[in-house]
Order: structure tokens, then sequence, then C-alpha cells
């Protein structure tokens, strides 16, 4: 191979890079190890983890991962291709896109979906930046205090750079507060949209009544960030009127694998079809009259309009949009509703026990879903910290005095009552 | 691969009432109902499918694919080498997938250790400093790249550097990043021979010194020539008071040769799915972890709540281990003597415009003979009839006609002749029976797609295909 190309050595492949930036030396890395080697060693560095009973959520979710699911997902063909780029070899890709997008604007109740985003943070990012590109000369965004702190960083990051203007619309007793909102809209200027989050951080189920017609009065665009698999149950974005429906479908089987991967998820309306970032997926026919599936409207992406596409955002998540189109075509109508009313009623029997204790009271006195936060009135680390040592994460701190629980499908009522206990 | 039988929709194969999953029973003793007022008015409209319907259309949806494990795959750019199975197996232990991120610290040692030996074993390989973890991909490490960068500028109150320089070859993230970032791009042009006009160069930084927030280059750059100038460049960047920017799509040629640190780079981000070979999931997950020079690691911005696609990361440190010190250094030299071997095998039938070593890709301009009418999409349509994935079709955007073929290190010289010959048959073809080319495939599951059809009447969901008329 070397006289072909006309080399001595390997090390002539090199010859133009200048001597000065050459590397020589050895790198300081561990010594080679066998398959066998590095399974022990992450076995040994996994020993050092502690997987525990999980009753938290704040925003990562402990659903059930159906067999099937990791079975297919490692098949070579779907795991190792890239891009579909040549339809013609990539039709098992192209196809379980537009079904996932079919499912998702289902699940959603809006019009669209893109092949997915990386996940439920960035996805919201992209959707207040599409807003604002949607709305020529606006760039201001208003975004509930009820939305995920950690959405809200994310989302802060990307105004930073682009010259969004974040403004927070309070909240009272944990929901968002549409006379302070009603306001905002009447004295603020160059509002492009609206960002709300359904069940929002604290778990509670908002009645967002008005909310669109007041934001669509002001020609801007109503943003719903939801927990995925909660919308088999609740009032869809679609029905509260939103343009956008974003978050993350993590809440859909995948686990939890220390925050990733999961997937975002982006869905609109029909409008909004050409402003949409990312990745998209249509059918039309092959030169055999054939129904097929292909990449389409590449024209508002990078490779084509480079600083002029809608976002930079190359490739989706993929796999992980297979992940939980498998997962929604085996729960199927049925079985998503179902999981959701499992998770709602463990969470309520856990909050109405600990509320029994005389050691808990709930924070809101509002509608929540499967997640709730409550005040405790004795050690709040201390508590936590016996959970632990019962492998148990209880839930996750929101304020010196208050935990936030979560319950999914997946937490027996053994669990719920070993929790309890622990309380006591 | 069967495109008849299995060429349906879910939705197409659900029956009302089938049923694919099992959940418990609700054993809480009471009946919490879901207020009407909190619920949707109509279901979701997803399928009902029993198990085997659901595992047998997606396992034959899969045979309707075609990956790494498949065939060879010369994507230039794209880096498709294979994916050892060992390092699903290790991010799948139980032990790291049952964590949830917000767990206590205590409980997550071993996760946060992988975090940790995969950051320092990025930095030794690249000569930076410091490595977030956080970008899901290479496009938001870019992205979160130049948010480093312009957060720098801001700390020193450099307010007016808006401009990123950027080859005119640059993958199309470059420009649309900066964008994202707020930022505007000038181009530098190429010279014939394919590397950076610094005399071009040095012109845009007399011009606009105090406004050049940076410079983005991949090295080797995107037709896979090493920028030899780099040393003149980072300096001339460096003097007008900006930053230098590696896009680490083309890293694999440098494992073993050069790091981006030493060239000169302050920041760069890695395609953790390219050069550490985790797989690609059909367009991701991937990861772009990024990194800095000592000093820039106070600006590493929030672009994700955890560790990024961390279960992607987990791949990457396995497969590290596995190469060792000892053959991480032979990576870019077989990577390159692959495509230099291709390159050399194939110039006298497909147009090279640039002769000279290329690193771990090149480009052709198309077959050399071009009285044939046979295009560059007809030789890509034409490798899939012969079981192989096209390279990177007309991009870079340089010539007319660029196909992009990248080896990588992994394939054997018995697949990388079988390619050769098969190119060498197809450019034959193209003589004795060029509409055998222009009107390939012939043997996949599907003809050539009409792209324009799906753009104009866009079609994406079942719902829309339910009522459409096309």
């Amino acid at each position: 191979m070397l006289s072909r190309v006309g080399v001595d050595t390997l090390d002539a492949l090199y010859d133009e890079v200048p001597a000065s930036i050459r590397f020589r030396g050895d790198y300081q890395l561990p010594e080679e190890m066998s398959e066998l080697e590095v399974r022990q060693l992450f076995e040994q560095l996994g020993s050092q983890n502690k997987p525990l009973t999980c009753f938290a959520g704040a925003g990562v979710y402990d659903h059930y991962t159906p067999s099937v699911i990791p079975q297919l997902l490692s098949r070579s063909e779907f795991l190792t291709s890239y891009t579909p780029y040549q339809a013609e070899i990539s039709q098992g890709t192209l196809h379980y896109i537009f079904e996932y997008q079919s499912m998702m604007a289902e699940l959603t109740g809006m019009d669209i979906s893109n092949a997915s985003m990386y996940d439920g943070t960035t996805a919201t990012a992209e959707a207040v930046m599409m807003a604002v590109a949607a709305g020529k000369k606006q760039n201001k965004v208003l975004v509930s205090e009820t939305v995920d702190p950690k959405t809200l960083e994310v989302v802060k990051t990307y105004a930073h750079f682009q010259g969004i203007d974040i403004e927070m619309i309070p909240a009272k007793d944990g929901v968002t507060d549409l006379s302070a909102l009603n306001t905002q809209l009447s004295t603020l200027s160059g509002v492009a949209g609206v960002l709300i989050q359904q069940p929002n951080y604290y778990g509670i189920v908002e009645d967002y009544e008005g909310f669109a017609e007041a934001i669509h009065a002001k020609k801007g665009l109503f943003i719903m960030n939801s927990v995925a698999a909660d919308l088999a149950v609740l009032k869809t974005p679609g029905e509260w009127g939103a343009d956008i429906a974003v978050g993350d479908g993590q809440s859909l089987g995948i686990p939890l694998q220390f925050g990733g991967p999961y997937v975002g998820y982006m869905c609109c309306t029909e409008k909004l079809i050409r402003k949409m970032p990312g990745r998209i997926v249509g059918k039309t026919l092959d030169n055999r009259g054939q129904r097929a599936f292909v990449l389409t409207l590449q024209a508002r992406e990078q490779h084509i309009r480079r600083q002029k596409a809608t976002s930079n955002i190359c490739s989706n998540q993929s796999l992980m949009a297979l992940f939980v189109t498998i997962y929604m075509s085996l729960m199927g109508k049925q079985g998503l509703k179902e999981a959701a009313e499992l998770s709602y009623a463990g969470a309520h029997y856990l909050c109405e026990k600990l509320v029994a204790t005389g050691h808990f009271t709930q924070v809101y006195d509002q509608p929540f879903f499967n997640e709730f936060v409550v005040r405790y009135d004795g050690d709040v680390e201390a508590l936590q910290r016996r959970f632990v040592e019962n492998g148990i994460f209880g839930g996750v701190k929101v304020a010196p005095d208050q935990l936030m629980f979560a319950v999914t499908e997946k937490r027996t009522k053994e669990e719920i009552d070993q929790l309890i206990s622990l309380t006591l | 691969m069967n495109n008849k039988l299995y060429g349906n929709l879910i939705f197409e194969l659900s029956q009302e009432g089938r049923r694919g999953y099992s959940l418990p029973k609700n054993r809480f003793g009471k009946n919490y109902e879901i207020p009407t007022g909190m619920r949707r008015k109509a279901d979701a409209q997803l399928p009902e499918c029993d198990e085997m319907t659901v595992v047998r259309h997606y396992t034959n949806l899969s045979a309707n694919n075609f990956g790494v494990d498949n065939g060879f795959y010369p994507l230039g750019s794209c880096t498709m080498k294979y994916n050892p199975k060992i390092n699903e197996e290790v991010a799948a232990l139980p032990q790291f997938a049952g964590l949830h991120p917000l767990q206590p610290a205590a409980t997550v040692k071993g996760a946060e250790a992988v975090c940790t030996l995969l950051c320092r074993s990025l930095c030794e390989l690249t000569g930076l400093h410091a490595f977030t973890l956080k970008p899901f991909a290479g496009a938001h490490g870019e992205l979160t790249g130049l948010m480093v960068i312009k957060k720098y500028h801001e700390s020193r109150n450099d307010d007016a550097r808006h401009l990123v320089i950027v080859p005119d070859s640059a993958h199309g993230t470059n420009p649309a990043s900066a964008a994202v970032c707020g930022l505007e791009i000038i181009e530098v042009k190429s010279l014939s021979d394919g590397t950076v006009d610094v005399d071009a160069l040095r012109d845009l930084v007399a011009q606009h010194g105090p406004e050049i927030a940076a410079m983005m280059m991949t090295n080797p750059n995107t037709l896979g020539l090493f920028e030899r100038q780099i040393p003149t460049i980072e300096k001339m960047v460096h003097e007008c008071g900006g930053l230098m920017y590696y896009d680490g799509a083309n890293l694999n040629p440098m494992l073993g040769a050069a790091r981006p640190g030493d060239m000169g780079f302050d920041v760069m981000h890695i395609n953790l799915h390219k050069t550490f070979s985790t797989p690609h999931g059909g367009g991701g997950p991937g990861a772009g972890p990024v990194g800095v020079r000592e000093g820039l690691e106070q600006f590493f911005p929030v672009v994700s709540p955890y560790h990024g696609n961390f279960a992607v990361a987990m791949r990457a440190y396995a497969y590290i281990l596995s190469l060792g010190r000892e053959h991480v250094k032979e990576v870019g030299p077989l990577a390159t003597l692959n495509a230099n071997y291709i390159k050399e095998s194939l110039k006298d039938l497909y147009e090279l415009p640039i002769d000279g070593l290329c690193k771990h890709e090149f480009v052709f301009d198309g077959l050399k003979d071009k009285s044939t009418g046979v295009t560059t999409m007809d030789v890509a349509k034409r490798l899939l009839d012969y079981g192989y994935h096209a390279p990177t079709i007309y991009f870079p955007l340089l010539f007319h006609e660029s196909l992009m073929i990248e080896p990588t290190e992994n394939e054997s010289k018995e697949t990388i002749d079988g390619f050769i010959a098969v190119m060498r048959q197809i450019a034959e073809e193209a003589k004795t029976n060029p509409d055998l080319v222009k009107s390939a495939p012939h043997h996949t599951p599907i003809g050539r797609v009409d792209d324009v059809l799906a753009a104009k009447h866009p079609v994406v969901t079942y719902k829309q295909l339910q009522n459409d008329t096309n």
C-alpha cells in the first residue's frame, strides 16, 4: 500500500506537518486493555455507584422500559447507520422518523413534528429562538417562573448570545399569574413569545385558559413545554392553543442513565413548518411509483443555508427517537394512558400518606399529576440521608424545608410504604 | 430487504383493542381518578398492536437500512468507523443506566469518575487543558465553543469582536453556529492547492483586526489537506486579538500525528461519534465535548443540564482504553494510508483536482471523462447497487461534482481493494452503458425518490398522509 502511495513509511504521510507541531511523544494514557479488562474496569467503577429506588423527577422520570426496546435498538442496521442522506438504503430510519413525527403530533395535539432534538432544554431554547425569528423585529420572550430552572438556565444561555430579552412572569400559589401576564403583554413592547410549562416544575397541572387568546392578541407565539408521557391523558398543548410544543421525551421509557442520552421533541402548527429547526421527514414517491420517505424541507438547514439557517442543529437524536417510537407502538393508545393513570395514583397515594404522618404539608393547594412538593417539619437533609441509606432517592430538595417527590408506574405500594415508614 | 410485505406504517397495522404492553394492576386500594377537566378530549391516535407485530415491523424496517455493520461506509467527513460491541454492553450496565442525574454525589462516584477520566484523556490527546461534556453533538459543541470565545471577549470588555473568519471550504455548521451565537461570518478564500490563502487572511486581519472574535478551522480541512501554514495563521489571528477554534470533525487523522493545542488552537470540539467510535445511531445521539486552553474553562456556558449524552461518553472512554497508549497513535496514520491508497488507485479515472498527499479523506470532482453525462449523484447511486454506502456528495462546495471519500483506519486491504474495483467498474459502465448508471440504483428496496414532490406538498404525519391525494 505504501508503495502505491509513493512513500516509504507511515511517518512520511505527515511530511507536510511542520516539525514544531508534530506530536512525537507518547500519550499519557493507560496501556491497551483486553475486552475482559475493559469490562472489569467499568464493573469496578460501577460498583462505586448506587442506583436507588427513584422517587425523584424534576424533569427526569423513572418509567419502565419494555424488553423489546433495547433488543430492537441494538440492531446494527439502526445503530451503526448515519443520517439518512441516501434514501434508497435508509428507508428504515426515514420510515421510523415519519412514525415518530406522527406519534408526537398526536401526543401533543399539534399539526406537525420535526425528527427530534437533543433534549428538552435545548428544544425549548430552540423554540424561543424560533418565536423570535418568526416575530421579525420582536426580541422579548416572557417565561413563567414555574418553568424548570434547569430549562430556564439553558434558555438564558442561548438568549444571551442571540440578544433575546427574557422576562419572567411571576407565579402566585405555584401557578403562572395570568393577570400579571396580561399586564406585561399590555405594557411591554416587542414580545415575540411566551413560554410556560405543563405540568409545571412543581408537578402542578396549571389552568392555561385565556393564555392563548391573550398572547395571540399581541401577535406572540405560545410555547408550551410538557413532559411527553403525561400528554397521553392531559389536555394537550394543541387544545390549550399553543403554537409550539416542546419538551423531553425521556418519560417515554428511556432509562435515567445519569442524564443522557434522552430526546427532545418539537411540534408546531402547520403554518410554522418552514420556521422549524431540525430535520423533517416527508412522504414522497420513488421512480418506481412506490411510497417512500425522504428528508425534506432541507432549504431551512445549515448545510444549504449556512449562516441563514433556522438553527445550527445538524443531527437529531435519531436512535432515541426510535426508542420512543417503539415505546409508543407497544404501549399504544391504551397503555400510555394506563401508565399515566398508575403514576397519578401512586403519587396521590404517596402524598396522602406523607401528609397523614403529620410531618408533611402540601406546599401548594393545586392539582398535581405525578409529582408534588411538600414541606417537612424536620431536618430535610437528615431525612434524605436516611432514604439513601435505605436505597431510596427520596425526592429533590427545592427549598431548605421542601422536598419534591415523583412517582411512576414502576413504584410499588410496598416501596411507597417503605418510604413512609422511614419518615416516622 | 422487503419493501412490499413490510412497507406499512405501524399505524396501518393497528387493530382496535390489540395490546403490546403489560402493566401492574392498581394496588393502592383506592381509585385515584384523574379529574375530567385535566384530561384531553380525545385519545392520542396511537397504534394498537401486539408485541410480535411491533417486533416484526421494526425488525423488517431495520433490514431496509445500511450501517457500518452491513458494509463499507466511506462517507467523507463522517468517520464511519467500526463501533466495538463491548462498548454497548458497558454503556448499558445497570449500575450506570439506573442513575438519576440528580442523585446525591456520594451515590454516583463511578459515573463522575468516568466523566473525569474521559476528560483527562481528551486533554492528553488534544493538548488542551479542560473539557466539558455538556454539548450533545458536534454542532452543539461548535456553538458551545463559540460561546466560550464570546464570553472571553465580553469579560475583557472587548465588545467590538463580532466577526468569525471561516475558510470557504468549511462545514455548513460553522457559519450556522456562529450565527446562533450572535456572530457574523467573513469568509477567507482557499488557494488553488486547497489550503487557506494566507495573504487574503492577512488582508482580512489588517482590515478587521479589532472586530475579529475568532477563526474557525478544521485541520486537516474538508478537502482532507493539512493546513501547513497553521503556525503563521494562528500567530496572525492571535496578534489581532482573536482566538483560534478547532472544528474537531476531522480529528481522526491527527491521532498520533499532531495535537490541536500544539497547533495553537484555544478552543475545540470533538465528535465522539466520529473519532471515538460511538455509534452514529441513524443521526444521533452523538456527543460534542468542548476543550479549552488554560484560563478559558471559567467561560464554559450551561448548554445542557447534566453531563451531556453520558452513555455516549462511556462508550468513548471504553474505546480509548481498548486502544490504549500503544494503539491510539496508529489511528491517524492508518486512516491516512487507506485514504491515499484509494486516491492513488482511482485518480486515473476520477478527477482529482488537487494532487498530493491527503490525510484521512480526499475529494474527487466527479468522473474524469465528463462526456458520458454521468454525474457524481449517479456514481453514488450505482455504488448502492454494489452494496456500498455512497461517499459524501456535492460537498465541499468548492467543486461542482464533489465526491468525498473517507475510509477510516478500520477497513482491511481486501475491503478497500473491493471498493476500488467497483469504482473502476462504475467508471467503465459510465462509458459503455451510461443509462445503467444514470438510472441506478436498481437493487435497493426503493428507487430514486422525488425530492421536489416531498418539499412542494409536505406530508410529514400519518394524519396528513390519510388526507393526501398525491
